[in-house]
């Protein structure tokens, strides 16, 4: 059994000596007699050499793909190496919520880049400290856009369906009247919103690009929100961000998405990350964690965790949102990564996501697997098949190739910088075998 | 320390990806990005170094004594750092198909179980990514099982005072209505105040037991059953499920449903604040509403289910499923008999520390604690005008964390400890002839607490101006 | 030891009120300002938002703690005092004359006290 207490049993026993009492069950007095547990009902405890065998067993019973063609709001891309060293470092692992600035510095700066990262990618004034994922994100946008006699939220359809799983739990738990609106050709119906606006509207959730891999027209719809004095929100990919529009350059109010692709593997869905920046307006509606910059009383520059107020350790159930632990971690993990790639770096990965996925869209067609959307695209995009999908499917991963995903309306494609010309010839070669 | 981009030095930066092979795509048109993105250009060498620094102003588990109670601090394990590392399980897509995820499924599917038997529930969702997550989401059973019995009376949750402030934050998010109820004497629940507070319109009890002044509440069978005959379900916010895994079970106490916080009693790390898991259990009457992609097996086949009446999904996917790794591989390597021996150490170590700071510090309740003990530093206050929080800082000076600070809110000027069990006796004894210091330093030389730290990074920052005249980005120049 | 001037009501809650021009203007009294400490924000309602006696319409935050405000009246909210939210720190330096809001269409009010009965209070509690 392998054991991380210092202590041998005699030595405890010494311990218990020295303050007058006889055994650790002593200690459980409090706990009623008839509830007190005889026994777990569990394994013994392994030798560290064991456990580390039977989890490797374990993980083996997985595939690992060789190539894949899969988003759907999870990606595959390279990560740096410095990016895993940085982030394993013990010191910023194991540490606690740097509620003790003094000596946190460390991890206080570190959310401070990050913040101001996020605010660079986004084109807005302030970002939170990060919050669970892209979904709870969302919904905790949607919170911060409710007013007293604002209590109903419009969310386009082509949004990922894992975020709106997640928009319509929040959303009802806070009796919010979500209205799901009709997409046109995939895209955000700009008539289907004007029809569902009315005087309870509080704001618009969308994204952009959006499930089907589609660039939505932002700006139109920010307009047409602000007209109506409601507010927008867009759920972003962050890679995207290099190429096309921040949220901050078409008057969106807040912007929200899912961090992973930022240096995080995709592990099987977490942890994540979810991130949020908003115009200076809203930053006290913001939840979470929130660093700022001050002094200390010698005129030195230090970060602390500020705007505590809105929170729920000091607002309790007046509190906007619930959240304590965020993904800090993770955040560090983000800002390493747009460190490391840099601005130009940032800028190849969107290109490359972008030739890459249009190549593969180029050499599909040619296969009979037809574009069903016209409206353009950033690295994802929905075809038609000639094949039963799921046949394509396990044809494919019989060769460690992930195809794309099999949706309702044909198979979401995605290709990254990872998916290179050599790696998109293979997936053809392979897929004119299956046929 | 300098910024990242007070770093940046134009055209610098390493090539981290080849050049683009699949011809000249390139996007045109209105939607083209036209602000410049100010991220830092640094070569990797400076990017290091400039981590190394900040690392060098983090204080981990592994830099010193780390009581902070309520989170259990506890050593994190390598070797479960090492298994969530496997690539076989990071590089695993979530919607790959379910024959290439066994492995995965056969994680949740374990981990499930191992800590349904510590918790004495029969089924446990790692949907929620933290614990105040989990909070939110063992609420929403609790409302959907009023819901379903069409019950729309039940909007109250009581919370005593003594709760941690994600309680009332996260019933509220949840849609329901706070009730505060006091604690006794003893730091327990009231049982009269909390019969006065039940009715037909009682939704559940939020009960963290050990509470958090670190006693367990002998009374724990009387007060589920006053809950439950009013028709009220009873809710365990397991923060300091540490004190009692093994030992005794929040299912077998009379509760309905739990969160875990596997970043405290699992060992898995705080990273910082997060990422952390949240998973939630209950008991099989409320399987039904839990959240989606619950793992199920048949013929050693592993496949989501959906369950019948599910409150839908509160995260996307199936959680934070790395922290769940670190977890399962904790819970196997001790097993048995170390997961009770654990939480007899983690009480130990508690009622050791408190034994000897006892006659020098006001123990708020002196009674057996179980793994943690608040002091109320009122009369030192009183008498030396040093507070709480300059013996807080001051233990900073000696390369220890603060215990928790002016929590719980029902007792003045609180430090709340919590020495794991992964603490060795000379630790303790250390830390205590260090307070001991402290305690001697109040009463000769107060201004020098009032000022500590003396040898930190930075002394004690403005947080008043911090929040007055708000800095929450760096500003570019150009 | 603490201000409450002669021409001003009180409340228990520690809230000040005058008439003025119809309006009835409310802020924070001396006592309360030094409990809460260094004030870092004031949440004010909106124009238009109407407000009851006895009830919170506003909350104040210090760096590490929350306090709700309360309404002496009934009524609607006219005007609200934009200048604090710029500089919160003026309701510690001047109570009485940082304002929070003034009020309008006031239908009742709730107990209101003199300075000499407020005094008690204060020294009840402090």
């Amino acid at each position: 059994m392998g054991r991380y207490i210092p202590e041998t049993l005699s030595e405890q026993e010494a311990m218990l000596k020295d303050i007058g009492y006889s055994s650790i069950d002593d200690l459980y007095s409090m706990v009623p007699e008839k509830v007190r547990l005889k026994g777990l009902n569990i394994p013994e405890g392994k030798s560290e050499m064991e456990v580390l065998e039977d989890m490797k067993e374990i993980a083996d019973h997985n595939t690992v793909f060789r190539s894949i063609f899969r988003g759907a709001g999870v990606y595959a891309h390279h990560i740096p190496a410095i990016v895993k060293t940085i982030t394993s470092k013990e010191e910023f692992v194991t540490a606690y919520t740097p509620y003790q600035a003094e000596i946190s510095q460390g991890v206080l700066q570190s959310i401070f880049e990050y913040q101001t990262q996020i605010c660079e990618l986004t084109g807005l004034d302030v970002s939170n400290a990060s919050v669970y994922d892209g979904a709870v994100a969302a919904a905790e946008a949607i919170f911060m856009t409710l007013e007293r006699n604002k209590d109903e939220i419009l969310v386009s359809d082509t949004i990922d369906p894992e975020t709106l799983a997640v928009i319509r739990t929040y959303c009802e738990s806070r009796s919010v009247k979500v209205t799901l609106l009709q997409n046109k050709d995939h895209l955000t119906d700009i008539e289907e919103v004007k029809k569902n606006l009315n005087e309870r509207t509080a704001g618009l959730y969308i994204e952009s690009p959006n499930f089907y891999g589609l660039i939505e027209d932002i700006e139109a719809f920010a307009a047409l929100m602000h007209e109506n004095k409601a507010r927008i929100i867009e759920g972003c990919d962050p890679v995207s961000l290099a190429l096309y529009k921040a949220p901050g350059e078409m008057d969106v109010d807040i912007a929200v998405g899912e961090g992973q692709q930022l240096g995080l593997p995709m592990g099987f869905g977490g942890p994540y990350l979810g991130f949020m920046s908003c115009k200076k307006e809203l930053m006290r509606k913001l939840p979470g964690r929130i660093v700022g910059e001050t002094t200390d009383h010698e005129g030195r520059r230090a970060f602390v965790l500020t705007l505590q107020a809105r929170e729920q350790h000091i607002r309790r159930e007046k509190a906007s949102s619930n959240i304590c632990s965020n993904e800090a971690l993770c955040a560090m993990t983000a800002s390493v990564y747009l460190a490391a790639m840099g601005p130009k770096g940032m800028e190849k990965l969107a290109l490359s996501c972008y030739s890459n996925s249009h190549y593969l869209a180029e050499k599909l067609n040619e296969l009979g697997f037809r574009r069903t959307d016209e409206g353009e695209f950033f690295d994802e995009f929905l075809t038609s098949s000639p094949v039963d999908p799921f046949v394509l499917e396990e044809k494919l991963a019989e060769k460690k190739i992930l195809s794309g995903l099999p949706v309702k309306e044909g198979i979401l494609w995605c290709a990254t910088e990872l998916n290179t010309r050599e790696k998109i010839d293979e997936l053809i070669a392979a897929i004119r075998e299956v046929m | 320390m300098k910024l990242l981009f007070e770093r940046s030095v134009k055209g610098r930066g390493s090539d981290i990806l080849p050049d683009i092979t699949t011809g000249t795509y390139k996007p045109e048109g209105k939607y083209l990005r036209q602000s410049r993105m100010h991220l830092p250009e640094i070569s990797e060498v400076d990017l290091g170094r400039h981590y190394t620094q900040l690392m060098k102003q983090t204080h981990g588990v592994n830099d010193g004594f780390y009581p902070l109670g309520s989170c259990t601090m506890k050593y994190n394990p390598r070797v479960d750092e090492e298994t969530a590392s496997l690539p076989s399980f990071t590089q695993i897509h979530p919607l790959q198909p379910l024959s290439t995820v066994q492995g995965c499924m056969e994680v949740l599917y374990k981990a499930e179980k191992l800590l349904c038997e510590i918790t004495g529930m029969d089924a446990m969702t790692f949907e929620p990514a933290a614990g105040a997550h989990g909070e939110y989401t063992g609420l929403l059973l609790i409302r959907k099982y009023h819901q379903d019995r069409n019950d729309s009376e039940r909007v109250n949750i009581i919370v005593p005072d003594s709760a941690h402030g994600t309680n009332p934050a996260s019933a509220a998010m949840a849609g329901f209505k706070v009730v505060n109820i006091p604690s006794n004497d003893r730091g327990g629940v009231d049982l009269d105040a909390l019969r006065a507070a039940v009715g037909k319109d009682t939704a559940g009890l939020m009960l963290t037991n050990p509470n958090t002044l670190g006693l367990f509440d002998p009374n724990i069978l009387e007060i589920t059953k006053i809950v439950h005959e009013a028709g009220g379900l009873c809710y365990y916010d397991g923060a300091n499920l540490n004190a009692i895994m093994g030992r005794v079970r929040p299912g077998d106490m009379g509760f309905d449903c739990v969160h875990l916080n596997l970043h405290k009693t699992f060992a898995t790390p705080h990273g910082g604040g997060g990422p952390g898991s949240g998973p939630v259990g209950c008991k099989d009457f409320l399987k039904k509403f839990l959240p989606c992609h619950m793992v199920e097996e048949r013929d050693e086949f592993y496949y989501f289910a959906d369950p019948e009446k599910s409150m839908g999904q509160v995260r996307s996917f199936y959680g934070n499923f790395l922290v769940v790794v670190k977890a399962l591989t904790y819970i196997l390597t001790l097993g048995k008999k170390g997961i009770p021996e654990a939480s007899g150490k983690a009480v130990l170590n508690a009622n050791y520390m408190m034994h000897q700071l006892k006659d020098h510090y006001h123990v708020a309740y002196d009674q057996i604690c179980m793994h943690e003990f608040v002091l109320g530093l009122d009369d030192l206050k009183k008498k030396t005008g040093v507070s709480a929080m300059d013996i807080a800082k001051g233990s900073l000076d000696y390369g220890i964390h603060p215990p928790t600070m002016y929590f719980p809110l029902i007792v003045h000027e609180a430090l709340m400890f919590e020495p794991a069990e992964t603490e060795s006796r000379e630790t303790i004894d250390e830390a205590v002839k260090i307070y001991l210091d402290l305690y001697e330093k109040a009463h000769s030389d107060p201004e020098y607490l009032h000022n500590a730290p003396h040898h930190c990074p930075i002394g004690r920052p403005d947080d008043v101006k911090a929040a007055r005249e708000p800095v929450l980005k760096y500003e570019f120049n150009d | 030891m603490f201000k409450n001037p002669e021409e001003l009501k009180y409340t228990k809650t520690h809230e000040w009120v005058k008439e003025e021009d119809g309006l009835y203007v409310v802020g924070l009294t001396d006592f309360a300002q030094d409990a809460l400490g260094d004030i870092v924000f004031v949440n004010l309602p909106s124009v238009g938002d109407p407000v009851t006696a006895g009830e919170a319409f506003s909350d104040v935050e210090s760096v590490k703690a929350v306090s709700d405000v309360f309404s002496p009246v009934t009524g609607v909210v006219a005007e609200v005092n934009e200048a604090i939210v710029d500089d919160p720190a003026s309701v510690n330096s001047d109570c009485y004359g940082s304002w929070l809001i003034k009020v309008a269409d006031v239908t009742g009010t709730e107990e209101l006290l003199d300075a000499k009965a407020y005094e008690e209070v204060c020294a009840n509690e402090a």
